[in-house]
Protein backbone atom coordinates (compact mmCIF):
# COMPACT_ATOMS: atom_id res chain seq x y z
CA UNK A 1 0.00 0.00 0.00
CA UNK A 2 1.28 3.25 -1.10
CA UNK A 3 1.88 5.45 1.67
CA UNK A 4 1.19 9.09 0.11
CA UNK A 5 3.01 12.20 1.28
CA UNK A 6 4.13 15.43 0.05
CA UNK A 7 7.51 16.89 0.13
CA UNK A 8 8.47 20.27 -0.59
CA UNK A 9 11.91 20.98 -2.67
CA UNK A 10 12.61 24.80 -1.03
CA UNK A 11 15.61 25.08 -3.44
CA UNK A 12 13.46 25.02 -6.28
CA UNK A 13 10.08 26.88 -5.45
CA UNK A 14 10.25 30.37 -6.70
CA UNK A 15 7.26 31.48 -4.25
CA UNK A 16 4.41 32.30 -6.75
CA UNK A 17 1.85 30.99 -5.23
CA UNK A 18 0.36 28.97 -7.83
CA UNK A 19 -0.10 25.63 -5.64
CA UNK A 20 -2.06 28.19 -3.35
CA UNK A 21 -4.47 29.59 -6.08
CA UNK A 22 -4.81 25.85 -7.41
CA UNK A 23 -6.19 24.31 -4.06
CA UNK A 24 -8.38 27.40 -3.59
CA UNK A 25 -9.74 26.95 -7.07
CA UNK A 26 -10.14 23.33 -7.36
CA UNK A 27 -11.37 22.96 -3.97
CA UNK A 28 -13.31 25.69 -3.78
CA UNK A 29 -11.97 26.85 -0.77
CA UNK A 30 -13.86 29.74 1.04
CA UNK A 31 -12.44 32.66 1.95
CA UNK A 32 -10.41 33.39 4.60
CA UNK A 33 -9.55 29.64 4.78
CA UNK A 34 -5.82 28.59 3.51
CA UNK A 35 -5.61 25.00 3.14
CA UNK A 36 -1.91 25.82 1.28
CA UNK A 37 0.63 28.49 1.81
CA UNK A 38 4.23 29.33 0.84
CA UNK A 39 6.14 30.61 3.91
CA UNK A 40 9.29 32.57 2.86
CA UNK A 41 12.34 31.91 5.39
CA UNK A 42 14.92 34.71 5.53
CA UNK A 43 13.15 37.05 3.13
CA UNK A 44 15.44 39.19 1.54
CA UNK A 45 18.44 38.04 2.86
CA UNK A 46 21.33 35.20 0.72
CA UNK A 47 20.24 31.84 1.10
CA UNK A 48 16.56 33.04 1.23
CA UNK A 49 14.27 30.10 0.71
CA UNK A 50 10.41 29.56 0.20
CA UNK A 51 8.32 26.64 1.58
CA UNK A 52 5.16 25.01 0.39
CA UNK A 53 3.26 24.47 3.14
CA UNK A 54 -0.40 22.58 4.09
CA UNK A 55 -1.21 19.49 5.80
CA UNK A 56 1.70 17.05 5.87
CA UNK A 57 -0.86 13.77 6.64
CA UNK A 58 1.65 13.18 9.80
CA UNK A 59 2.55 9.79 10.59
CA UNK A 60 0.44 9.06 14.11
CA UNK A 61 -1.07 12.93 13.66
CA UNK A 62 -1.21 14.84 16.88
CA UNK A 63 -3.72 16.23 15.68
CA UNK A 64 -6.24 12.93 15.29
CA UNK A 65 -4.80 12.38 18.90
CA UNK A 66 -5.66 15.79 20.11
CA UNK A 67 -9.18 16.17 18.42
CA UNK A 68 -12.10 15.30 21.55
CA UNK A 69 -14.60 13.86 19.53
CA UNK A 70 -12.29 11.79 17.84
CA UNK A 71 -13.43 12.96 14.01
CA UNK A 72 -10.00 13.19 12.42
CA UNK A 73 -7.72 9.78 11.07
CA UNK A 74 -6.11 8.58 8.46
CA UNK A 75 -6.89 6.23 5.87
CA UNK A 76 -4.90 3.31 4.42
CA UNK A 77 -2.66 5.74 2.43
CA UNK A 78 -1.82 7.62 5.22
CA UNK A 79 -4.00 10.67 3.91
CA UNK A 80 -5.40 12.54 7.26
CA UNK A 81 -8.85 13.42 6.82
CA UNK A 82 -11.60 14.50 9.16
CA UNK A 83 -15.30 14.42 9.48
CA UNK A 84 -16.89 17.67 9.68
CA UNK A 85 -20.46 16.22 10.52
CA UNK A 86 -18.65 15.65 13.77
CA UNK A 87 -16.02 17.86 14.55
CA UNK A 88 -16.71 20.97 17.12
CA UNK A 89 -14.25 23.52 16.01
CA UNK A 90 -12.53 23.68 19.48
CA UNK A 91 -9.03 24.55 17.77
CA UNK A 92 -6.97 21.80 19.62
CA UNK A 93 -5.85 20.57 16.52
CA UNK A 94 -4.23 23.94 15.37
CA UNK A 95 -2.35 23.95 18.47
CA UNK A 96 -0.89 20.39 17.94
CA UNK A 97 -0.36 20.45 13.91
CA UNK A 98 3.08 21.35 13.72
CA UNK A 99 2.49 22.57 10.05
CA UNK A 100 -0.61 24.90 11.69
CA UNK A 101 -2.85 23.35 8.49
CA UNK A 102 -5.74 23.32 10.37
CA UNK A 103 -8.24 26.15 8.69
CA UNK A 104 -11.51 27.42 10.82
CA UNK A 105 -14.05 29.69 9.14
CA UNK A 106 -15.11 32.09 11.71
CA UNK A 107 -18.72 31.70 13.02
CA UNK A 108 -20.84 34.20 15.49
CA UNK A 109 -19.36 35.67 18.78
CA UNK A 110 -15.78 36.38 19.87
CA UNK A 111 -13.60 33.53 18.01
CA UNK A 112 -16.08 31.00 18.20
CA UNK A 113 -14.27 28.66 15.49
CA UNK A 114 -16.75 26.53 12.70
CA UNK A 115 -16.24 23.04 11.42
CA UNK A 116 -12.01 22.76 10.89
CA UNK A 117 -11.27 22.84 6.95
CA UNK A 118 -7.69 21.74 6.06
CA UNK A 119 -5.98 20.21 3.32
CA UNK A 120 -7.45 16.36 2.13
CA UNK A 121 -4.62 15.56 -0.58
CA UNK A 122 -7.57 16.54 -2.56
CA UNK A 123 -8.93 13.14 -1.19
CA UNK A 124 -12.70 14.20 -0.46
CA UNK A 125 -14.02 14.36 2.88
CA UNK A 126 -13.76 11.84 5.94
CA UNK A 127 -17.75 11.72 5.96
CA UNK A 128 -20.47 9.91 4.99
CA UNK A 129 -20.77 11.37 1.98
CA UNK A 130 -20.30 9.13 -0.92
CA UNK A 131 -16.68 9.72 -2.59
CA UNK A 132 -16.87 11.83 -5.69
CA UNK A 133 -20.83 13.38 -4.75
CA UNK A 134 -21.79 16.91 -5.13
CA UNK A 135 -22.25 16.60 -0.64
CA UNK A 136 -18.97 15.63 -0.61
CA UNK A 137 -17.36 18.47 -2.72
CA UNK A 138 -19.55 21.07 -1.13
CA UNK A 139 -18.18 20.05 2.39
CA UNK A 140 -14.44 18.98 1.62
CA UNK A 141 -13.61 20.18 -1.68
CA UNK A 142 -12.59 17.91 -4.74
CA UNK A 143 -11.86 14.21 -4.76
CA UNK A 144 -8.90 13.85 -7.66
CA UNK A 145 -7.48 11.13 -5.56
CA UNK A 146 -10.55 8.75 -6.04
CA UNK A 147 -9.89 9.26 -9.51
CA UNK A 148 -6.67 7.97 -9.44
CA UNK A 149 -4.88 11.78 -9.31
CA UNK A 150 -2.51 13.49 -7.53
CA UNK A 151 -3.13 16.43 -5.79
CA UNK A 152 -3.59 19.96 -7.88
CA UNK A 153 -1.14 21.32 -6.02
CA UNK A 154 1.62 19.39 -6.82
CA UNK A 155 0.67 18.33 -9.97
CA UNK A 156 0.11 21.59 -11.40
CA UNK A 157 3.74 23.18 -9.77
CA UNK A 158 5.60 25.13 -12.47
CA UNK A 159 8.84 23.98 -11.18
CA UNK A 160 8.05 20.55 -9.83
CA UNK A 161 9.33 21.81 -6.45
CA UNK A 162 6.07 20.73 -4.73
CA UNK A 163 5.86 16.92 -4.58
CA UNK A 164 3.05 14.36 -3.98
CA UNK A 165 2.56 10.86 -4.11
CA UNK A 166 4.26 7.83 -2.93
CA UNK A 167 6.87 8.51 -0.07
CA UNK A 168 9.24 6.38 -0.96
CA UNK A 169 9.05 7.55 -4.54
CA UNK A 170 9.13 11.04 -4.30
CA UNK A 171 12.07 10.89 -1.24
CA UNK A 172 13.63 8.72 -4.58
CA UNK A 173 13.09 11.77 -6.82
CA UNK A 174 14.77 13.95 -4.45
CA UNK A 175 17.72 12.17 -3.66
CA UNK A 176 18.53 12.55 -6.95
CA UNK A 177 18.15 16.20 -7.36
CA UNK A 178 20.13 17.17 -4.42
CA UNK A 179 22.83 14.26 -5.78
CA UNK A 180 23.19 15.93 -9.42
CA UNK A 181 22.72 19.89 -8.20
CA UNK A 182 25.35 19.08 -5.51
CA UNK A 183 22.81 20.48 -2.45
CA UNK A 184 19.26 21.04 -1.08
CA UNK A 185 17.91 22.27 1.77
CA UNK A 186 16.35 19.17 2.95
CA UNK A 187 12.73 17.53 3.08
CA UNK A 188 11.01 20.19 4.96
CA UNK A 189 9.00 18.65 7.95
CA UNK A 190 9.90 14.84 6.96
CA UNK A 191 11.18 14.51 10.14
CA UNK A 192 8.66 16.19 12.27
CA UNK A 193 5.94 14.14 10.34
CA UNK A 194 6.92 11.55 9.08
CA UNK A 195 9.76 10.68 11.89
CA UNK A 196 12.27 9.91 8.98
CA UNK A 197 14.77 12.25 6.97
CA UNK A 198 15.65 11.58 3.58
CA UNK A 199 19.50 10.50 3.80
CA UNK A 200 21.52 11.66 0.70
CA UNK B 1 21.52 57.54 33.63
CA UNK B 2 18.08 56.63 33.03
CA UNK B 3 16.92 52.76 33.26
CA UNK B 4 15.78 53.26 29.72
CA UNK B 5 19.76 53.87 28.60
CA UNK B 6 20.83 51.28 31.11
CA UNK B 7 18.22 48.77 28.81
CA UNK B 8 19.56 50.50 25.61
CA UNK B 9 22.95 50.11 26.37
CA UNK B 10 22.52 46.48 27.09
CA UNK B 11 20.51 46.04 24.19
CA UNK B 12 23.12 47.61 21.98
CA UNK B 13 25.88 45.64 23.74
CA UNK B 14 24.20 42.50 23.23
CA UNK B 15 23.81 43.27 19.53
CA UNK B 16 27.18 43.83 19.15
CA UNK B 17 28.13 40.59 20.70
CA UNK B 18 25.96 38.67 18.26
CA UNK B 19 27.31 40.47 15.64
CA UNK B 20 31.02 39.46 16.11
CA UNK B 21 30.01 36.12 17.43
CA UNK B 22 27.96 35.73 13.91
CA UNK B 23 30.73 37.36 11.54
CA UNK B 24 33.03 33.75 10.69
CA UNK B 25 29.50 32.35 9.75
CA UNK B 26 28.47 35.40 7.73
CA UNK B 27 32.10 35.20 5.78
CA UNK B 28 31.51 31.57 5.05
CA UNK B 29 27.97 32.43 3.70
CA UNK B 30 30.16 34.24 0.31
CA UNK B 31 31.92 33.43 -1.88
CA UNK B 32 35.60 34.59 -2.78
CA UNK B 33 35.09 37.18 -5.04
CA UNK B 34 32.29 38.83 -2.09
CA UNK B 35 29.49 37.77 -4.22
CA UNK B 36 26.80 35.58 -1.40
CA UNK B 37 27.39 31.92 -2.20
CA UNK B 38 23.42 31.24 -2.04
CA UNK B 39 24.13 27.25 -1.74
CA UNK B 40 26.91 28.17 1.42
CA UNK B 41 24.08 30.46 3.12
CA UNK B 42 21.61 28.46 2.50
CA UNK B 43 18.85 28.01 5.97
CA UNK B 44 18.10 24.45 6.29
CA UNK B 45 15.51 22.97 8.95
CA UNK B 46 17.46 21.10 11.14
CA UNK B 47 19.86 24.33 12.32
CA UNK B 48 16.75 26.82 12.17
CA UNK B 49 14.79 24.18 14.55
CA UNK B 50 18.23 24.25 16.93
CA UNK B 51 18.03 27.95 16.81
CA UNK B 52 13.78 28.27 17.91
CA UNK B 53 11.16 26.08 18.29
CA UNK B 54 9.31 27.26 15.80
CA UNK B 55 10.20 28.15 12.13
CA UNK B 56 9.01 31.56 10.80
CA UNK B 57 8.81 33.43 7.73
CA UNK B 58 6.76 36.02 5.34
CA UNK B 59 3.89 34.88 4.00
CA UNK B 60 1.67 36.81 1.41
CA UNK B 61 -2.00 36.39 3.30
CA UNK B 62 -3.13 38.02 5.93
CA UNK B 63 -3.33 35.62 8.53
CA UNK B 64 -0.58 35.91 10.61
CA UNK B 65 -0.70 32.67 12.56
CA UNK B 66 0.20 31.25 9.18
CA UNK B 67 3.46 32.93 8.95
CA UNK B 68 4.81 29.83 11.37
CA UNK B 69 5.98 27.17 8.81
CA UNK B 70 6.78 24.30 11.61
CA UNK B 71 6.43 23.76 15.09
CA UNK B 72 7.31 20.21 16.26
CA UNK B 73 6.13 21.80 19.82
CA UNK B 74 3.17 20.88 18.57
CA UNK B 75 3.58 17.04 19.44
CA UNK B 76 4.70 17.82 22.87
CA UNK B 77 1.70 19.56 23.32
CA UNK B 78 0.00 16.60 22.06
CA UNK B 79 2.05 14.71 24.46
CA UNK B 80 0.44 16.93 27.35
CA UNK B 81 -2.81 17.21 26.66
CA UNK B 82 -2.90 12.70 25.70
CA UNK B 83 -1.14 11.55 27.98
CA UNK B 84 0.10 13.78 31.44
CA UNK B 85 -3.14 15.11 31.24
CA UNK B 86 -5.07 12.57 30.45
CA UNK B 87 -3.10 10.47 33.86
CA UNK B 88 -2.55 13.70 35.95
CA UNK B 89 -6.08 14.53 35.62
CA UNK B 90 -7.67 11.47 36.24
CA UNK B 91 -5.04 10.31 39.33
CA UNK B 92 -5.71 13.65 40.85
CA UNK B 93 -9.63 13.63 40.48
CA UNK B 94 -10.21 9.90 41.47
CA UNK B 95 -7.26 10.44 43.75
CA UNK B 96 -9.14 13.56 45.53
CA UNK B 97 -12.30 11.20 45.54
CA UNK B 98 -11.21 8.20 47.29
CA UNK B 99 -9.26 10.63 50.11
CA UNK B 100 -12.59 12.04 50.53
CA UNK B 101 -13.96 8.58 50.89
CA UNK B 102 -11.04 7.90 52.80
CA UNK B 103 -11.59 10.60 54.96
CA UNK B 104 -15.47 9.88 55.48
CA UNK B 105 -14.92 6.47 56.56
CA UNK B 106 -12.15 7.08 59.23
CA UNK B 107 -13.49 10.89 60.42
CA UNK B 108 -16.89 10.04 59.75
CA UNK B 109 -19.42 13.01 59.54
CA UNK B 110 -18.34 16.02 61.94
CA UNK B 111 -21.40 16.21 64.33
CA UNK B 112 -22.58 19.48 66.27
CA UNK B 113 -21.18 17.84 69.93
CA UNK B 114 -23.73 19.70 71.83
CA UNK B 115 -26.63 19.27 69.42
CA UNK B 116 -28.64 21.54 68.24
CA UNK B 117 -29.63 24.68 69.96
CA UNK B 118 -32.66 25.56 67.65
CA UNK B 119 -31.29 29.03 68.18
CA UNK B 120 -30.36 30.60 64.55
CA UNK B 121 -27.15 33.02 63.75
CA UNK B 122 -26.97 34.47 60.45
CA UNK B 123 -24.07 33.57 58.81
CA UNK B 124 -24.42 34.62 55.13
CA UNK B 125 -27.06 37.53 54.34
CA UNK B 126 -28.50 36.60 50.67
CA UNK B 127 -26.24 38.90 48.50
CA UNK B 128 -23.30 36.90 49.60
CA UNK B 129 -25.41 33.10 48.93
CA UNK B 130 -26.24 34.39 46.01
CA UNK B 131 -22.80 35.57 45.00
CA UNK B 132 -21.61 31.69 46.50
CA UNK B 133 -24.00 29.83 44.40
CA UNK B 134 -23.53 31.84 40.77
CA UNK B 135 -20.16 31.15 41.48
CA UNK B 136 -20.79 27.37 42.51
CA UNK B 137 -23.46 26.81 39.37
CA UNK B 138 -20.93 28.06 36.65
CA UNK B 139 -18.01 26.26 38.25
CA UNK B 140 -20.01 22.59 38.12
CA UNK B 141 -21.06 23.69 34.45
CA UNK B 142 -17.81 24.42 33.84
CA UNK B 143 -16.23 21.61 35.12
CA UNK B 144 -18.27 19.30 33.62
CA UNK B 145 -18.31 20.56 30.12
CA UNK B 146 -14.04 21.40 30.42
CA UNK B 147 -14.19 17.79 31.86
CA UNK B 148 -15.90 16.52 28.63
CA UNK B 149 -13.07 17.94 26.14
CA UNK B 150 -10.44 16.08 28.20
CA UNK B 151 -12.47 13.14 29.36
CA UNK B 152 -15.22 12.77 26.97
CA UNK B 153 -13.47 10.85 24.00
CA UNK B 154 -12.98 8.05 26.78
CA UNK B 155 -15.84 7.94 29.01
CA UNK B 156 -18.63 9.27 26.99
CA UNK B 157 -17.86 8.54 23.53
CA UNK B 158 -17.96 4.50 24.27
CA UNK B 159 -21.30 4.78 25.67
CA UNK B 160 -23.87 7.54 23.38
CA UNK B 161 -21.57 6.79 20.02
CA UNK B 162 -20.08 9.41 17.54
CA UNK B 163 -22.79 11.31 16.40
CA UNK B 164 -24.70 11.91 20.06
CA UNK B 165 -21.29 12.23 21.45
CA UNK B 166 -20.58 15.48 18.97
CA UNK B 167 -23.31 16.80 19.49
CA UNK B 168 -22.88 17.17 23.34
CA UNK B 169 -19.91 18.11 22.77
CA UNK B 170 -20.75 21.09 20.66
CA UNK B 171 -23.76 22.06 23.13
CA UNK B 172 -20.97 22.16 25.74
CA UNK B 173 -18.40 24.31 24.09
CA UNK B 174 -21.19 26.70 23.87
CA UNK B 175 -22.29 25.99 27.37
CA UNK B 176 -18.52 26.37 28.47
CA UNK B 177 -17.83 29.48 26.46
CA UNK B 178 -20.66 31.36 27.96
CA UNK B 179 -20.94 30.19 31.50
CA UNK B 180 -16.97 32.08 31.79
CA UNK B 181 -18.62 34.95 32.53
CA UNK B 182 -21.57 34.20 35.04
CA UNK B 183 -18.03 32.60 36.50
CA UNK B 184 -15.96 35.28 36.33
CA UNK B 185 -18.73 37.20 37.95
CA UNK B 186 -19.26 35.17 41.13
CA UNK B 187 -15.60 35.04 41.14
CA UNK B 188 -15.72 38.76 41.67
CA UNK B 189 -18.47 39.44 43.85
CA UNK B 190 -17.15 36.75 46.31
CA UNK B 191 -13.26 38.24 45.87
CA UNK B 192 -14.60 41.61 47.01
CA UNK B 193 -17.26 40.28 49.47
CA UNK B 194 -15.08 37.96 51.63
CA UNK B 195 -12.29 39.83 51.46
CA UNK B 196 -11.60 41.38 54.51
CA UNK B 197 -12.56 38.43 55.99
CA UNK B 198 -9.84 36.47 55.09
CA UNK B 199 -6.53 37.54 56.52
CA UNK B 200 -4.59 35.48 58.57
CA UNK B 201 -5.23 36.60 62.36
CA UNK B 202 -3.82 35.89 66.01
CA UNK B 203 -6.45 32.98 66.55
CA UNK B 204 -5.66 30.94 63.36
CA UNK B 205 -2.54 30.31 65.32
CA UNK B 206 -4.63 28.45 67.92
CA UNK B 207 -6.96 26.76 65.45
CA UNK B 208 -3.68 25.42 63.82
CA UNK B 209 -2.40 24.28 66.72
CA UNK B 210 -5.43 22.64 67.91
CA UNK B 211 -5.81 20.57 64.67
CA UNK B 212 -8.15 22.42 63.13
CA UNK B 213 -11.23 20.62 64.75
CA UNK B 214 -10.29 17.19 62.90
CA UNK B 215 -9.31 16.28 67.04
CA UNK B 216 -12.54 15.78 68.62
CA UNK B 217 -11.59 16.39 72.03
CA UNK B 218 -9.83 19.64 71.72
CA UNK B 219 -11.75 22.99 70.28
CA UNK B 220 -10.12 24.82 67.51
CA UNK B 221 -11.00 28.60 68.08
CA UNK B 222 -12.07 30.26 64.95
CA UNK B 223 -13.30 33.89 63.48
CA UNK B 224 -15.71 34.53 60.49
CA UNK B 225 -13.23 32.04 58.45
CA UNK B 226 -10.88 29.27 60.00
CA UNK B 227 -7.60 29.10 58.47
CA UNK B 228 -9.08 26.16 56.21
CA UNK B 229 -11.57 28.11 55.03
CA UNK B 230 -9.29 30.96 54.16
CA UNK B 231 -6.79 28.47 52.31
CA UNK B 232 -9.75 27.86 50.23
CA UNK B 233 -10.72 31.55 49.91
CA UNK B 234 -7.09 31.89 48.17
CA UNK B 235 -6.82 29.20 46.31
CA UNK B 236 -10.05 29.72 44.71
CA UNK B 237 -9.40 33.41 43.87
CA UNK B 238 -5.83 32.62 42.64
CA UNK B 239 -6.87 29.69 40.57
CA UNK B 240 -10.48 31.34 39.87
CA UNK B 241 -8.25 34.22 38.06
CA UNK B 242 -5.88 31.86 36.76
CA UNK B 243 -8.15 30.05 34.69
CA UNK B 244 -10.16 33.37 33.63
CA UNK B 245 -7.25 34.90 32.50
CA UNK B 246 -6.38 31.54 30.17
CA UNK B 247 -9.69 31.06 29.77
CA UNK B 248 -10.46 34.66 27.90
CA UNK B 249 -7.03 34.08 25.97
CA UNK B 250 -8.72 30.49 24.77
CA UNK B 251 -11.95 31.76 24.14
CA UNK B 252 -10.36 34.27 21.78
CA UNK B 253 -8.17 32.53 20.00
CA UNK B 254 -4.60 34.46 18.58
CA UNK B 255 -6.22 37.71 19.59
CA UNK B 256 -2.88 39.73 20.57
CA UNK B 257 -1.03 35.67 21.02
CA UNK B 258 0.57 33.34 19.49
CA UNK B 259 0.48 29.54 19.09
CA UNK B 260 2.85 29.16 21.51
CA UNK B 261 0.83 31.47 24.09
CA UNK B 262 -2.17 30.00 22.94
CA UNK B 263 -0.21 26.19 23.41
CA UNK B 264 0.65 27.64 27.04
CA UNK B 265 -2.66 29.25 27.99
CA UNK B 266 -4.67 25.74 27.12
CA UNK B 267 -1.77 24.01 29.54
CA UNK B 268 -1.91 26.90 32.10
CA UNK B 269 -6.17 26.46 31.92
CA UNK B 270 -6.32 22.24 31.89
CA UNK B 271 -4.00 21.84 35.12
CA UNK B 272 -4.75 24.76 36.66
CA UNK B 273 -8.50 23.63 36.11
CA UNK B 274 -8.08 20.03 36.89
CA UNK B 275 -6.30 20.97 40.86
CA UNK B 276 -9.07 23.45 41.27
CA UNK B 277 -11.64 20.66 40.83
CA UNK B 278 -9.55 18.48 43.11
CA UNK B 279 -9.51 21.82 45.81
CA UNK B 280 -13.52 22.24 45.57
CA UNK B 281 -14.65 18.70 45.80
CA UNK B 282 -12.72 18.57 48.93
CA UNK B 283 -14.83 22.13 49.75
CA UNK B 284 -17.88 20.41 48.64
CA UNK B 285 -17.45 17.49 50.76
CA UNK B 286 -16.38 19.31 54.18
CA UNK B 287 -19.71 21.82 53.32
CA UNK B 288 -22.18 18.82 52.69
CA UNK B 289 -21.33 15.01 53.96
CA UNK B 290 -18.40 16.12 56.23
CA UNK B 291 -19.74 18.26 58.86
CA UNK B 292 -23.18 18.47 60.37
CA UNK B 293 -24.63 22.12 60.42
CA UNK B 294 -22.11 23.51 57.63
CA UNK B 295 -24.44 23.11 54.58
CA UNK B 296 -27.54 25.52 55.92
CA UNK B 297 -24.99 28.23 56.29
CA UNK B 298 -25.03 28.34 52.66
CA UNK B 299 -28.32 26.93 51.72
CA UNK B 300 -30.86 29.39 54.39
CA UNK B 301 -27.97 31.33 55.55
CA UNK B 302 -28.27 30.60 59.00
CA UNK B 303 -26.48 28.31 61.39
CA UNK B 304 -27.05 26.95 64.71
CA UNK B 305 -25.86 28.89 67.59
CA UNK B 306 -24.10 25.42 68.78
CA UNK B 307 -22.66 24.91 65.42
CA UNK B 308 -21.35 28.49 65.09
CA UNK B 309 -19.71 28.12 69.18
CA UNK B 310 -18.00 24.55 68.16
CA UNK B 311 -17.22 26.20 64.52
CA UNK B 312 -16.47 30.40 64.87
CA UNK B 313 -16.64 30.88 68.63
CA UNK B 314 -14.57 34.22 68.14
CA UNK B 315 -16.87 35.46 64.92
CA UNK B 316 -19.77 34.28 67.43
CA UNK B 317 -18.94 36.46 70.54
CA UNK B 318 -18.48 39.40 68.10
CA UNK B 319 -22.27 38.70 66.40
CA UNK B 320 -23.66 38.84 69.84
CA UNK B 321 -21.65 41.48 71.90
CA UNK B 322 -24.30 44.09 70.50
CA UNK B 323 -27.61 41.89 71.32
CA UNK B 324 -28.57 39.98 74.61
CA UNK B 325 -26.36 36.83 74.51
CA UNK B 326 -28.17 33.91 73.22
CA UNK B 327 -30.26 35.65 70.78
CA UNK B 328 -29.78 35.72 66.90
CA UNK B 329 -27.83 38.65 65.88
CA UNK B 330 -29.30 41.09 63.38
CA UNK B 331 -26.87 41.66 61.07
CA UNK B 332 -23.86 39.08 59.85
CA UNK B 333 -20.31 38.98 60.41
CA UNK B 334 -18.79 42.18 61.33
Amino acid sequence: MARMKFLCDADRCIDCNACVTACKNENEVPWGINRRRVVTINDGKPGERSVSMACMHCTDPPCAAVCPVSCIYPTEDGVVLHNKDLCIGCGYCFYACPFGAPQYPQVGNFGSRGKMDKCTYCAGGGGPEAPGSAEEFAKYGSNRFGEGKLPLCAEMCSTKSLLAGDGDVIAQIYKERVLKRGYGSGAWGWVTAYREDIKI
Amino acid sequence: MTALAHIRLLIVGAALLVFVAAAPALAQKFGPDGAPNPTASVVDQTTLLKQAPRIEGRIDIPDLKAAVLEQPVGRTWDYFHEVLLHWGGAVVIVGTILLLGLAYVIIGRIRIAAGRSGQKVLRFKAIERFSHWLTAISFVVLGLTGLNVTFGKIVLLPLVGPDTFSEISQAAKYVHNFTSFAFVAGLILIAVMFFKDNFLERVDLDWIKQGGGFIKSRHAPAGRFNPGEKLVYWLSIGAGITVSVSGFLLLFPFYGTDIAAMQIAQVVHAVVAVLFIALILAHIYIGTLGMEGAFEAMATGEVDLNWAKEHHDVWLARQLKPDQPGTPAGTPAE
